[in-house]
């Protein structure tokens, strides 16, 4: 049950937050910022009270689960799930959701309520997608994700938010209606060899199925995940929604979105298509080292620091893109642990660079420069959550970019290299921005306040989680060791199955 | 009392996380006690373990304390634990000792600057990432020490932000070492994935059983941290961030661009060594390397005008001795230089700062001069410096520590005449580069009127210092001179000691002798050139051909022309170019093309019967036609 109330929360939430506006601007910001740290709260508890289990057990599936029949006619099921990679995801969603909700206390001042509802609806589609173990629930979350997405960066978002919006929904959308005539086709796929209706993960896991048919199928899926991912050459709605979007709708689009196109993947397209994927495999990993130099190419080009950051994405999740492909224990973590590091320290990027557009006015850096004297501590964290981006050891984002790079050496040596020269790079961008914003004269002669202490609250929570990552990665790499072990086994064995009894 | 060690990097660490988030709010002398107090709390733990180090000796020569695992996955167990053996142990006791002098002596330096604590914390920071470094147990963590060192440089060279010069230096320092850095992390990719651990014993252990001599994987994973290494130590074809870095704050340079930082690569090489052992062509490329080094550097030293100038090519010059040590296997010649050079490079560049800053920042040694009679003590201590740099016989240390890499380049099985003659020749040009600083700075006429004198607290590290500087040598006595090595024995518990070729016909007496001899001639050319016959010089620099090699040597060789040209211009040209993102054009290409298409369609709709009609034909005619042929 408690997996429902984690979306009930949400969906709930946001309504009353809607409701309470026009009663109260601030009740609207304290319903969700109570909705999402009761989701938080639970969801540390849950971990709390499983992490002897995630520790120890490696066979039980689930660590949660709740099982409806929805509509049995279809064989489709309410089916939640949760192991240790989702519940380490929803721990960053409701963690991302809280900064969302503080980082816009004073940045929203117009429809307020709606705001808030369309901001915890985001959160509740994001949580299905990640807990979904139906893949007609799935394609529920995954569309629920979009719409109030679409809103936030159409209603509250900057310049050319309308252009920023439609890019952002004709791109996700083609992926995933992509998806959907996968979904449907690998559901009478299913059909055809096993004579049950059926949309359940477990069933579908065992579909026998001719080679060629499932590459197709794959192909459907792949076109969603790497759009929102998003990998390279399927990134362009990215800078655009990222910078447009109000700070929030930022911090989520980088800190979850793009992680559920990556769960995807991790959890759906390999284990489903475990042949296919492996044969596939010299595309992505290509692709994802040509995002990661890329990526951190645009990123020095940009002058406009919330699409430079924007850019970087497209850089640490090329990391994820190669970790996932490469499919062997070292890079799975890698990939998993990078996800949450990126979540975390682009997401305080995007924070820092949002408190900073709130004061100045500007997000430009030749407009900026030699803020150090004016805003020391905004300027202190914007270092720290940089150096994270660029790769220091110690912090979060070095620990699942080395993880990767560790997993990917041996098979894939060429590879490698080349996403480590994506770290050298790494240092360009952060330099320019430390340099072009914060050090240097101060010839505009800004004078500015400094971060309140709404703001340092998120940047001490959101630094001390990245050290955490950094130096002592052990809890979450072991809560994430038996769900990734159960995904690597359920790919062997229905490689197994497929290899023993091919239906032609 | 071994014990104590996770103590050592701790207290630096911990004052810097306090000054960073409340330094603002302290007091400057309560930033001061923090910040200077916590490096000499490590210091006084550093000299604890020292002592019980040598009192009762660990098993084995060496002590590991694990603290916690840092990450587990599959085989890949990298610890955060700390190692002490005897190149440990003398590394931390210089880092935490040199350190701790350094920050006395910035306590007063810095004084009066706005950024006071962030400068201490800076400065905190890296004596706990340099501490990390050396004792790290694993490549894992000791990488941690030495992207920390890098961040800390970084950001002390840029230290006065203001000026974009210096943000242009702190970068360049930060970009091109991390170029080495990222040829190292190839490298640990490199060791992990052939021999399944980056543990550091473990790793010597499994390479000398696993590997044979001369196999291609010793020699790539060698050749790798040698790119690391000549990156933060600043040697070709990566040397070009030092000069530049000496943007910083004086007591930035001397701690990390002379003391210790630049000898990182030093370390990690003599650490390493076994790897080198087992890749005989890339130890002899460390030695090219650090050879080459230590002449291009000392050429450049000549004609540098700027005082801390000629200290930064100096100390480039002086790890390429070090390099050449490490390169023809004198591993514990290389760190006895290192241990000399920490005393008198601090010593030269804390002088530096006092007469920098008693000349209304005058940085020109050509308006400096007769600083003899108005500054004694700094007179006097610069002397006992540049001797032992130069390397005045028998009774500096640095006589002792280069004349023993220069005889063991010329004995070693890996050596030979070339390169022996090349370091010989490296003594010359030393002895040539020092003292010309010191006629032009405390000879002849005075030229700038000197404005402060140092407290205590500046005054303190330079005679301690200049006291190193001297009897530092006494550690490690050549046997000719009664034999008494105990630095030598102490690190033959790391170390291999040097194998001497068959047939040498050179005596350890000749070869000091010789170096004597280099040293001298130094000292006079010097004082010929700049005292007497300084016509001489300026015939040369205003003849042509003088003139080009002059303006070559003082660019340092060119190298920064050819980076511009070859890399800084062409990724910054292709950024500019591709910032709108050219993958984006053949989306915004479709929309366009709808919209193109939406156009023409809409223009039929324009409201006249003629066209309606027409169209209505033509519609007729085709679908008649399809009927009738198809």
């Amino acid at each position: 049950m408690i997996l429902l109330w984690f979306m009930l929360i949400l969906l709930i939430g946001g309504v009353l937050a809607w409701i309470a506006s026009y009663w109260n601007t601030n009740a609207s910001r304290w319903i969700s910022l109570i909705g999402t740290g009761l989701d938080f709260i639970l969801a540390v508890a849950l971990w709390i009270r499983h992490f002897g289990q995630v520790h120890l057990t490696q066979h039980t599936l689930w660590l949660e689960e709740l099982d409806w029949s929805w509509i049995p006619q279809f064989g489709i099921h309410f089916h939640l799930a949760l192991d240790g990679l989702s519940l380490v995801l929803l721990m960053l969603t409701f963690f991302l959701g809280m900064v969302a909700v503080l980082c816009s206390w004073t940045e929203i001042d117009h429809k307020i309520g709606f705001f808030h509802f369309n901001l915890m609806w985001t959160l509740a589609g994001v949580v299905g997608v990640f807990l979904a173990m139906d893949l007609f629930l799935f394609y529920f979350a995954w569309e629920l994700m979009l719409l109030p997405m679409c809103f936030l960066i159409a209603l509250w978002g900057h310049e050319r938010r309308i252009y920023a919006a439609l890019k952002f929904v004709i791109f996700t959308q083609f992926g995933g209606l992509l998806m959907l005539v996968a979904i449907v086709a690998l559901y009478f796929v299913h059909y055809q060899n096993t004579g049950v209706y059926s949309f359940q993960y477990a069933d579908l896991l065992q579909t026998p199925m001719d080679s060629r048919v499932a590459f197709w199928i794959m192909l459907g899926f792949f076109a969603a995940f790497a759009v929102k991912l998003p990998a390279f050459p399927f990134h362009p709605w990215l800078p655009d929604a990222h910078t447009e979007a109000p700070t929030a709708g930022s911090v989520i689009l980088a800190g979850l979105l793009l992680k559920t196109g990556a769960y995807g993947l991790l959890r759906f397209l390999v284990p489903l298509f475990p042949a296919e994927a492996h044969r596939f495999a010299p595309v992505p990993i290509t692709l994802g080292v040509i995002g990661i130099l890329y990526g951190s190419l645009l990123a020095f080009a940009q002058t406009d620091l919330k699409r430079l950051v924007a850019y970087t994405s497209v850089s640490h999740l090329g990391f994820v893109l190669i970790g996932v492909f490469v499919w062997n224990p070292l890079a799975l973590q890698g990939a998993a642990v990078t996800m949450v590091a990126h979540g975390i320290s682009t997401g305080a990027l995007f924070v820092l660079v949002g408190a900073l557009q709130e004061r100045a006015h500007t997000r430009d850096i030749r407009q900026l420069g030699g803020l150090w004297a004016t805003v020391p501590v905004l300027s202190g964290a914007m270092l720290l959550f940089s150096l994270s981006s660029l790769g220091l050891p110690g912090l979060g984002d070095f620990v699942g970019e080395f993880l990767v790079l560790l997993g990917t050496y041996r098979n894939h040596i060429g590879i490698s290299v080349a996403a480590t020269f994506g770290v050298l790079t790494a240092t360009f961008y952060v330099l320019k921005v430390i340099q072009g914003a914060f050090h240097g004269p101060n010839i505009h002669g800004w004078t500015l306040p400094d971060l309140n202490a709404r703001e340092v609250l998120m940047v001490v929570a959101m630094a001390l989680s990245l050290f955490w990552l950094g130096v002592n990665p052990q809890p979450v790499l072991d809560t994430f060791r038996p769900a990734l072990t159960n995904l690597l086994n359920a790919s062997v064995h229905s490689q197994g199955k497929i290899a023993a009894g091919r239906v032609p | 009392m071994l014990a104590v060690l996770w103590l050592i990097p701790l207290f630096p660490l911990a004052g810097f996380v306090i000054l960073a988030v409340l330094g603002r709010r302290f007091s400057r002398t309560a930033v001061a006690v923090i910040g200077v107090g916590s490096v000499g709390v490590s210091a006084l733990f550093a000299l604890i373990a020292t002592a019980s180090f040598l009192a009762t000796p660990p098993v084995g020569n060496s002590y590991t304390q694990v603290l916690w695992t840092w990450m587990e996955v599959a085989e890949f167990r990298p610890r955060i634990a700390l190692y002490l053996d005897a190149l440990s142990l003398i590394m931390t006791g210089v880092i935490t000792c040199v350190g701790f002098l350094i920050h006395l002596y910035s306590a007063e330096f810095m004084a009066n600057d706005p950024g006071y604590s962030r400068f201490l914390a800076y400065m905190n920071l890296f004596v706990a990432s340099m501490v990390v470094l050396v004792l790290a147990d694993n490549l894992l963590l000791l990488f941690l020490g030495w992207e920390g060192v890098g961040l800390c440089s970084y950001l002390l060279i840029g230290f006065w932000y203001h000026d974009p010069a210096n943000g242009l230096a702190a970068r360049k320092a930060f970009i091109v070492t991390r170029v080495g850095d990222t040829a190292m992390a190839i490298g640990l990719l490199h060791l992990f994935s052939g021999l399944g651990t980056l543990q550091i014993q473990e790793l010597m252990k499994r390479a000398m059983t696993e590997w044979p001599t001369g196999s291609s994987h010793a020699m790539i994973a060698a050749g790798l941290l040698l790119g690391g290494a000549v990156g933060k130590s600043a040697q070709l074809p990566l040397q070009t961030w030092l000069p530049d870095a000496m943007a910083g704050p004086t007591p930035t340079s001397a701690l990390i661009h002379a003391a210790t930082m630049v000898t990182a690569g030093v370390y990690l090489i003599a650490r390493t060594q076994v790897l080198y052992t087992l890749a005989p062509p890339v130890q002899m490329a460390v030695a090219v390397v650090g050879a080459a080094t230590l002449i291009l550097a000392g050429l450049s030293a000549l004609t540098q005008w700027d005082l801390k100038k000629v200290l930064a090519y100096s100390t480039v010059s002086q790890v390429g001795y070090m390099f050449l040590a490490l390169g023809v296997g004198a591993w514990s010649a290389a760190i006895f230089h290192f241990l000399t050079h920490a005393f008198l490079k601090a010593l030269l560049f804390l002088l530096a700062g006092i007469i920098i800053t008693s000349l209304h920042e005058e940085h020109n040694v050509f308006k400096m001069g007769g600083l003899r009679k108005h500054m004694p003590l700094t007179f006097w201590s610069f002397l006992i410096g540049g001797c032992s740099l130069a390397g005045l016989p028998l009774v500096t240390a640095g006589f002792y520590s280069k004349g023993l890499i220069i005889w063991e380049v010329g004995a070693s099985q890996d050596g030979g005449y070339g390169l022996w003659a090349i370091a010989v020749f490296g003594v010359l040009l030393t002895s040539l580069y020092t003292f010309r600083v010191i006629f032009l700075v405390f000879f002849g006429e005075t030229k700038t009127s000197v404005k402060a004198v140092p407290g205590n607290a500046m005054t303190m590290p330079v005679l301690v210092l200049s006291l190193l500087s001297v009897v530092g040598g006494f550690i490690n006595l050549p046997a000719l001179l009664g034999g008494s090595s105990p630095f030598s024995t102490f690190t033959g518990s790391v170390f291999p000691s040097v194998t001497e070729r068959d047939g040498l016909s050179l005596h350890e007496v000749e070869s000091e002798l010789i170096v004597t001899v280099a040293f001298v001639i130094g000292l006079v050319a010097a004082y010929v050139f700049f005292v007497k016959k300084t016509s001489l010089i300026r015939a040369f620099t205003e003849s042509a051909v003088g003139k080009s090699v002059h303006q070559f040597w003082y660019s340092g060789w060119g190298f920064d022309w050819l980076y511009g040209r070859a890399f800084v211009r062409p990724f910054v040209r292709i950024a500019h170019a591709s910032k709108s993102d050219v993958i984006d054009t053949f989306y915004t290409g479709i929309a366009s093309a709808n919209a193109l298409l939406y156009r023409i369609l809409s223009s039929t709709e324009n409201g006249r019967v003629r066209w309606y009609a027409a169209g209505l034909a033509a519609g007729s005619v085709f679908f008649l036609a399809m009927v009738l042929f198809l």
